[in-house]
């Protein structure tokens, strides 16, 4: 590894990857937006990289070097040359692409290769320039690969069958259409039932989050403060039921359902979704149990109250936060659950959002309904853990990290 | 003088503290018993028994009325018939209360039936599989014709009838497990499952790591970028599953799109339906989905590293990378196993993805995709019990493991 650390060597090649990563970027950012014919190109990458790499050693001013970027890639591309190659594309795609790649090359590059010397580099500077590339290359790369299904998602459903095969990369939206954008959501809630079943899963996950606190709680606090025989045991058997796997439960219950009549109806996912989140409650509850001090419980005894009253009136108060991340775990859970609702629920005036979605995915529904579906199933989740995402972080890794 | 010793034995308070703590345990563990120990223990019982998709309705004798014919040739028909193909049903008879409008003459009254005042008793005893007759009564109606066939099939005779329950019965075979574990099919799908879950298990560690890695320092928009991140574990599967769908279709998917456009393939890709891509396809997906898990226990464990250590390490002139591989790695190792564990046995018994994605299909069949495929495409639920039942000796062993490694990482 040694011959890579010297400027005239990192630079260039640094130079290289990063032109080509911002290439990739730029062409299918652009052709997302507009559906023209945007083409990275390896070879213009390499030919454009190696000087910038090599211009940009010793030079860590950021403005400078997006400003000669901005000027470079634009004069190119409307030659036509350059790592993005525009052939028939319209001349504001072009001026697009030029300021979009100057930006994503001359900021990022000033900053990774602008305190490099030209000469030999000690390990310091090369590591730290290798690990500013990887950083930049990290963000676009998980802002992608996250973005990308979830923007897929959202703009098919505001399109039409015949504007989806005539070209899939065409994502920009005719503005014109207005309300007429959002048909699919109007047809799905009018012909579809999707109101039905918007309700239905959030009764069901409402009342799995009750229930599953319900029994969760006082389970919780027996492991975590009381002494019994069997504690440790308990506390370390609980997960072990997470780890069955539901499609081996959902044989019998299928089984056992169809013979009771139980298949169908709310009160039997009601009596199966609990089950399935009450064991990872009580361990994130028990985890968060065991880190509240004992001396106020104790104080509560001393001064007359009995086991069940330290807990209604001093340990969930303070226990507030993780039953907070507990619920909204447990909500996501029962809302997003797929499997159970697909084997169990037949009747469409008992469907839960994503068991509607599943009934969706037939070749004579056009595509931008699934989606649209798919869209209404994820919002409300999603902004659930949006608003909440604190408590989430904490609850989820609450349990299991000591430190 | 007396010395005073600690209570030997367990005192009462010990013993009311314990049945406290059974008690508030109690309903946890009625429901866990109920819901996953009782359908574990009938997964063995089913796996053991000759037991189809159909068989779940049980056998019955079904009998319809109805009245046929006019003026003299006027008749009420029974149509008796056992439900099953192959299963004898026994103690079959129904009764049946004939309308006012309706006489029947004793004489011309089948050598299976009776007749009392108006109640009509027809005993069949034993039928086979299959048994399907029809008894006809000849009689003679006063007044309208049509009323009368309103109401002699208006009244739905009682039927009573025994038959041989295959859930409870002591039949057993091991043909199920013989099946299963018949040629080389078995021996794919433990392939595909293993494939599956190492790869999806280690590529959900390491993507995450780096994100993690990427995350593990303050600046405006961490909060923002992290919730991004958590987006595909939080999404519904079904959507996401779908979303991948669309956005690699053959014919007319994003990806298939940009790859031909940019020149990296010619023909579009089928990339949920080709081996093995199919197979990759999804351990990516489950690679895609499952990262942010990692990442979140990856990123809380860094935060909580004393940061002294790294201010001694850049003291001694450690470089960034000898920081990463001598100081973070090692203090890391901890939540990586737990997590390596706990991910291999979640990827391990993954089954939605999996189904929504490929349906099983193009090599892509992993154990717990089998169980669905054996129970209710080939419609043997036997021989999915008998999956079900591999799956869990499987989990048995993994669990062992987890018990020996994860309860000391975790100080339980």
């Amino acid at each position: 590894m040694k011959f890579l650390r010297f400027g005239y060597v990192t630079g260039p090649l640094i130079g290289v990857l990063w032109v080509f990563v911002a290439a990739i970027t730029v062409a299918v950012v652009m052709s997302f937006a507009t559906g023209d014919a945007f083409r990275p190109s390896f070879l213009w990458s390499v030919l454009f990289g190696a000087p910038i790499g090599l211009a940009l050693l010793g030079r860590p001013a950021v403005r400078p070097a997006m400003a000669a970027g901005v000027v470079l890639f634009v004069a190119t591309l409307l030659l036509g040359i350059g790592p993005v190659l525009t052939d028939g594309v319209p001349l504001a795609g072009k001026l697009g692409a030029g300021v979009l790649m100057g930006i994503a090359v001359g900021w990022p590059m000033a900053s990774f290769v602008g305190a490099l010397p030209m000469g030999a580099l000690n390990r310091h500077l090369f590591e730290d320039s290798v690990i500013k590339f990887l950083t930049g290359f990290g963000y676009i790369f998980f802002t992608a690969i996250v973005a990308i299904p979830f923007f897929v998602m959202v703009m098919t459903s505001l399109k039409s069958q015949q504007q989806l095969v005539a070209n899939p990369l065409d994502f920009s939206l005719d503005l014109d259409k207005g309300w007429d954008l959002f048909r699919s959501y109007q047809e799905l809630f009018a012909d579809f039932n999707f109101g039905t079943y918007l309700l239905n899963s959030a009764l069901i996950s409402v009342l799995t989050v009750a229930i599953t606190l319900a029994f969760s709680v006082p389970g919780a606090y027996a492991v975590a403060r009381l002494r019994f025989k069997g504690q440790a045991v308990f506390s370390r058997s609980i997960l072990l039921i997470y780890m069955v796997p539901v499609i081996v439960l959902a044989l019998p219950i299928y089984i056992a359902f169809s013979v009771t009549g139980l298949r169908n109806t709310i009160i039997g996912i009601l009596l199966i979704y609990p089950v399935t989140t009450i064991p990872v409650a009580l361990y994130m509850l028990q985890g968060y149990f065991r880190g509240l001090p004992h001396e106020v419980e104790e104080a509560g005894l001393m001064d007359g109250l009995n086991r069940l009253q330290v807990i209604w009136k001093i340990t969930l108060p303070l226990a507030l936060p993780a039953m907070a991340s507990v619920s909204l775990y447990v909500f996501m859970i029962a809302w997003n659950e797929f499997l159970l609702a697909f084997m169990l629920l037949d009747d469409p005036s008992k469907f839960t959002l994503t068991r509607g979605i599943a009934s969706l995915n037939s070749s004579e529904i056009p595509r931008q309904h699934l989606m649209a579906g798919a869209v209404i199933a994820t919002v409300p989740i999603m902004a659930l853990f949006l608003g909440l995402e604190r408590f989430m972080t904490k609850g989820l890794t609450a349990g299991s990290v000591k430190g | 003088m007396t010395t005073s010793t600690p209570p030997k034995g367990t005192t009462p308070l010990a013993r009311r503290e314990a049945r406290l703590a059974w008690g508030m345990l109690a309903p946890t563990l009625i429901s866990v018993a109920l819901v996953v120990v009782l359908p574990l223990l009938a997964i063995f019982w089913i796996s053991f028994k000759p037991i189809g998709l159909a068989d779940l309705r049980p056998a019955t004798a079904v009998v319809r009325e109805s009245l046929r014919g006019s003026g003299d040739s006027l008749r009420i028909q029974y149509r008796v018939r056992n439900s099953s193909r192959d299963v004898t049903v026994e103690d079959v008879s129904f009764t049946d209360t004939l309308p006012d409008m309706v006489t029947l003459l004793p004489q011309d009254l089948p050598a299976e039936c009776s007749l009392t005042e108006r109640l009509l008793t027809c005993t069949f005893g034993t039928i086979e599989g299959g048994f399907n007759e029809r008894l006809r009564l000849p009689v003679t109606v006063t007044g309208d014709e049509e009323l009368a066939e309103e109401a002699v099939e208006g009244s739905a005779p009682a039927v009573t009838a025994t038959a041989d329950n295959i859930l409870t019965n002591f039949e057993f075979t091991t043909e199920n497990f013989a099946r299963i574990f018949d040629g080389d099919e078995f021996f794919s799908v433990l392939w595909v499952t293993i494939f599956y879950t190492v790869f999806g298990t280690v590529g959900a560690l390491a993507v995450g790591l780096f994100a993690a890695l990427l995350l593990n320092k303050n600046f405006r928009g961490q909060g923002i970028l992290r919730g991004l991140y958590l987006f595909p574990y939080v999404a519904p599967i079904i959507a996401v599953a779908f979303s991948w769908l669309i956005l690699f279709d053959p014919f007319s998917g994003s990806a298939n799109a940009l790859l031909v456009q940019m020149g990296v393939v010619d023909q579009p890709i089928n990339f949920f339906g080709e081996r093995p891509l199919a197979l990759i396809m999804v351990t990516v997906f489950e690679i895609w989905r499952y990262f942010p898990l990692s990442f979140l226990f990856i990123l809380a464990r860094m935060q909580s590293i004393d940061t002294d250590m790294y201010e001694a390490a850049d003291m001694d002139g450690a470089s960034p990378f000898q920081k990463f591989w001598y100081l973070s790695l090692p203090m890391l190792l901890g939540i990586l196993s737990v997590l390596f564990l706990l991910r291999f046995i979640w990827t391990f018994n993954k089954f939605d993805d999996i189904f929504l994605l490929t349906g099983g299909n193009a090599g892509t069949r992993t154990l717990t995709v089998n169980v669905y495929e054996q129970a209710f495409a080939v419609s043997n639920i036997g021989a999915g019990a008998a999956v079900a039942v591999v799956i869990f000796l499987c989990l048995l062993t993994f669990s062992i493991f987890f018990f020996k490694f994860v309860s000391r990482e975790e100080g339980l």
